[in-house]
């Protein structure tokens, strides 16, 4: 019984970090109707700024998402502009084509990263990276309850900001409409770019705040692309809601799967979990959270 | 009455000179070793690249998932090999077959999906296969791969093989793009409502593609652990350096071309070797760090600004350089 709830706690505490993910993800999906394969690599740029300030300076890592946050968020938006908007007017075979240049993008931030930092496993040893709180038999490792509740307070943010301000009203219409969304007056395409470098922006926070429990490499970008896409597809897509409780059923399958198959399927879990909702219920959550 | 029926294949002047070139080059010039195993690499994915190519290109599913068929291929070719000390050589007959049979079961799941979901969905699937290869040790050897004593240490046998598989590929495709069934897959991917509307039976040519796409991947597959002797989950599996670099080189080539895949898989060994070398050791060493980071701002410069491919936007090469021409002789 300790095991499973301690397997339970585990899977919340790090599916709070991938709702996070997922939320950027799915907005991205929601407003540019586009998989964004280069979301894992964009992390882990935020990872690697966050290595070299705490490396650097000694800048604590939850502190630094006030610099990650920013600069990842005009990287995107310059990503969006010059790379990605510009394919909408261009004429191509397949319609794939803004997802294939994430992949290129993602290729070569994983290249440029590799030729930088080499392929080394990199981590940060902070005061509190192996303290652990107890409730009971269960422990809690310190570092994620902190990034938990951080998630949190990020979440929250966005909601009031999608829900209440203008710009979160413009978002969303243009999630629902674009062309409807011209007609009253937004300009779908200043949007389309922001959300780009908002999504991005929510996925360096969680990078930030994985650094302290998760190792750092460049191929670490791949890894949680595919965990990404996973989570908004469970979600449903273009779903917030839904991405929070995709982010938090991969978390849980993926501890559970490790500690009742076996440690080797710890991602096969969540892949097969993907496959059948994708095939058998796809709509994914939003089916349940309407949202 | 006679001339009624079109010619399914046609083979035009410079296709029959690259291939005499192909097979007589070898014999004039006596390559190095390392040049001999450029070319193999180059064929290869020339096989991947026309797989992919008439999945996503032709028929306008864009699989994500590719290195499933070629992972299965070559454990088709190893397996027996491991169990039952049966020679790898059989894998370019069970290769072909096993992917083709992965393919059809993979396609009753994913042929569901539509867009961006199948591209997923075929993702997903290769990544499990990756993953499952890797834990069923029992059946797979794990991690540790199968080891396999090439049988000749000259590479010219495994050439030619190559380039017969190569040519094997292209010609199919060739062929079915000019048969009935061709049309109907550019109708699928052009409009699959449109062309459901018009009776075509989408998912049975769906499955067709598929099944010719996956027979070569399979057979790629197995010639890969026949050329390569060793092969582990993580190498036939992956998910960067197989399924994503067949579909970089359709993109590169041109996708929904013929010689495409042929273009993209030359230009990305060549760039990725020039590099590699670092520019023939004429560069500082560092230079042979960034291989892959120039083929990727090489596939970002072509969908920017070539977006058929360098077949595909052929044309627009050619009127550059004819427009260029005029302006020199208005001066």
């Amino acid at each position: 019984m300790d095991l499973f709830l301690q397997s339970l706690v585990s899977g919340l505490l790090i599916g709070g970090l991938y709702a996070i993910i997922g939320i950027g993800m799915t907005l991205i999906m929601g407003v540019l109707k586009i998989i964004n394969l280069a979301h894992g690599q964009i992390l882990m740029v935020a990872m690697y700024i966050t290595w070299v300030l705490w490396h650097t300076w000694g800048l604590d890592p939850y502190l630094s998402i006030f610099i990650t946050i920013p600069l990842v968020f005009v990287f995107a938006e310059g990503l969006s502009k010059y790379l990605l908007h510009p394919l909408i007017e261009k004429d191509s075979i397949l319609p794939e084509n803004q997802v294939l240049m994430t992949v290129g993008i993602g290729m070569v931030l994983v290249e440029l990263a590799r030729s930088i930092f080499t392929s080394d496993y990199r981590s940060i040893q902070t005061s509190y990276t192996d303290k652990s709180l107890y409730i009971g038999n269960i422990s809690l490792s310190l570092p994620l309850v902190i990034a938990f509740i951080i998630a949190i307070i990020l979440t929250v943010g966005l909601f009031y900001l999608l829900a209440k301000t203008d710009l979160g009203r413009s978002i969303r219409a243009t999630a629902q409409d674009k062309f409807s969304a011209t007609l009253m007056g937004i300009s779908a395409a200043k949007i389309t770019i922001l959300t780009y470098g908002l999504g991005s922006a929510l996925d360096a926070a969680a990078g930030s705040l994985l650094l302290p429990v998760y190792y750092l490499y460049p191929d670490v970008g791949p890894l949680f692309t595919v965990k990404a896409f996973v989570i908004t597809i469970l979600g449903g897509l273009g779903s917030t809601v839904g991405a929070i409780a995709g982010g938090l059923v991969l978390g849980i399958a993926e501890t559970f799967g490790a500690t009742y198959i076996s440690s080797g399927y710890r991602d096969a879990t969540g892949l097969v979990i993907f496959l059948i909702v994708l095939v058998f219920f796809p709509g994914g959550l939003k089916r349940f959270t309407k949202v | 009455m006679e001339e009624k029926k079109t010619k399914l294949l046609e083979v035009s002047k410079s296709e029959w000179g690259i291939l005499i070139a192909a097979v007589i080059l070898p014999f004039i010039f006596d390559f190095s070793p390392y040049v001999q195993g450029l070319l193999i690499f180059i064929l290869l994915w020339v096989i991947l690249g026309s797989s992919w190519n008439l999945l996503a290109g032709f028929t306008g599913q864009v699989s994500f998932g590719h290195a499933a068929f070629f992972g299965i291929g070559a454990y088709a070719a190893g397996i027996p090999y491991m169990h039952f000390k049966l020679s790898p050589w059989w894998g370019l007959i069970t290769g072909g077959i096993a992917a083709v049979i992965l393919g059809y079961l993979l396609g009753v799941l994913v042929f569901r999906l539509k867009g961006p979901y199948f591209a997923l969905g075929t993702l997903a699937s290769g990544e499990i296969l990756r993953l499952v290869f890797g834990e069923e040790e029992w059946l797979t050897n794990g991690h540790v791969g199968i080891l396999y004593m090439t049988t000749w240490v000259s590479k010219y046998p495994y050439y030619f093989i190559a380039l017969a598989l190569a040519v094997g590929a292209i010609i199919s495709v060739k062929i079915v793009m000019k048969s009935k069934a061709g049309f109907y897959f550019l109708s699928i991917r052009e409009d699959e409502d449109a062309a459901q509307a018009l009776g075509i039976d989408t998912r049975k040519y769906k499955n067709v593609s598929m099944v010719i796409s996956t027979f070569w991947a399979g057979t790629a597959g197995a010639f890969y652990m026949i050329y390569m002797g060793f092969i582990d989950p993580e190498v036939v599996f992956a998910l960067h350096n197989i399924s994503i670099i067949s579909i970089l080189v359709g993109i590169i080539g041109g996708v929904g071309t013929i010689w495409g895949p042929a273009i993209g898989a030359l230009v990305m060994v060549f760039v990725q070797e020039l590099f590699r070398s670092a520019i023939f050791g004429l560069a500082p060493s560092w230079v042979s760090g960034l291989h892959a980071l120039i083929f990727g701002v090489l596939v970002i410069i072509v969908i920017l600004y070539l977006p058929g491919g360098i077949v595909g936007d052929w044309h627009l090469f050619k009127k550059k350089f004819g427009s260029s021409k005029k302006l020199e002789v208005s001066k």
